[in-house]
């Protein structure tokens, strides 16, 4: 079994307000130095499978089909052996 | 008659109003359909309601495009069924892939419930063809109506002349001024490319009930009733 994360990003290109109220709030506590601040998703699940290959096409078409649109995101993701339990 | 089918998901929450709206003021017929269900009993016209589907959880839409009955409507909009999208349900379309583009939230980030100006910007369409004036006043409500798509596919919504309302003033004026969510083009409402399915953040079941003072949104349900009744014969 492994445990996959992913994380799916806002194209630079669109506009994250979020990001842009949160940045706001990092000014009010005097954070001079940050910009560019953007929001995005955190995703973790399992996969049951040991055949590397199908995990990371499951992981793939879940986070391209259903937990990422392609028309204004990016996705990235990383995935690691666990013991079943 | 015309009988509309209006998908009910677990968060819906305008479907008992486009019911009302469809049965008591415009006089047709229509079922909910749940959507667990595949079957579309029928129905002549499609009305996905406004709402926040399984919680708008991940994106808006971007679960119930996934339910069963949804299959059913993507197969029924291919074959030419008419399809309507209001708010949630233009969120839900837009995810489905049967109308191009996304919605991000809205630039203010702010939940945005009012009348709004609509400019008519193409009235020979399915949903259009019986619109006596240039611009509708219908009310929105939403919190992601700010809509977005690549440039090719905005020119190609232009040239096909898919959009159908945009934000305006009250005397159809369209500029940034009169665009209440940051929307692209002030793009308020759109068909695909075949004219069969149309999406739109106002809420045209909101606005057709004389008592509450405002029945532009029967303008809509009007122009599908004439296209059904044309086609019929």
């Amino acid at each position: 079994m492994y445990k996959a994360v992913v994380i799916v990003k806002r194209r630079p290109t669109i506009l994250d307000p979020e990001g842009k109220a949160v940045e706001q709030g990092a000014r009010l506590l005097g954070f001079n130095n940050v910009s560019g601040t953007r929001i995005g998703k955190y995703i973790e699940f399992y996969v049951n499978s040991d055949d590397v290959e199908a995990v990371k096409k499951e992981i793939e078409e879940y986070a391209g089909k259903l937990l990422s649109n392609p028309i204004m995101e990016d996705f990235e993701y990383s995935f690691e052996k666990v013991e079943n339990d | 008659m015309i009988k509309y089918g209006i998908l009910v998901f677990p968060g819906s929450n305008c479907d008992h109003d486009a019911f009302y709206a469809v049965t008591k003021n415009m006089g047709n017929d229509a079922v909910f359909l749940w959507h667990k269900n595949t079957d579309l009993e029928d129905s002549d016209v499609i009305i996905l309601p406004g709402g926040f589907s399984y919680g708008d959880y991940l994106r808006t839409g971007s679960i119930a495009r996934f339910s069963p009955i949804m299959n059913s409507v993507i197969d029924f909009a291919r074959k030419g069924g008419i399809v309507v999208g209001i708010c949630n349900g233009f969120q839900i379309l837009l995810e489905a892939g049967l109308l191009p583009g996304v919605m991000l939230k809205n630039e203010s980030l702010k939940f945005i419930c009012k009348d709004v100006y609509l400019k008519v910007e193409n009235k020979n369409t399915i949903f259009t063809n019986s619109i006596s004036k240039d611009v509708l006043k219908i009310p929105i409500a939403h919190a992601e109506g700010n809509y977005f798509t690549d440039e090719k596919t905005l020119n190609e919504l232009i040239e096909n002349n898919q959009i159908v309302f945009k934000y305006s003033s009250p005397q159809g004026e369209i500029s940034e001024e009169f665009n209440p969510n940051g929307s692209l083009h002030n793009i308020a409402g759109l068909i695909n490319k075949e004219g069969n399915v149309l999406g739109m953040m106002p809420h045209p079941e909101r606005s057709c009930e004389p008592l509450l003072g405002n029945t532009d949104g029967s303008f809509i349900f009007e122009s599908i009733q004439k296209s059904l009744t044309t086609v019929r014969g």
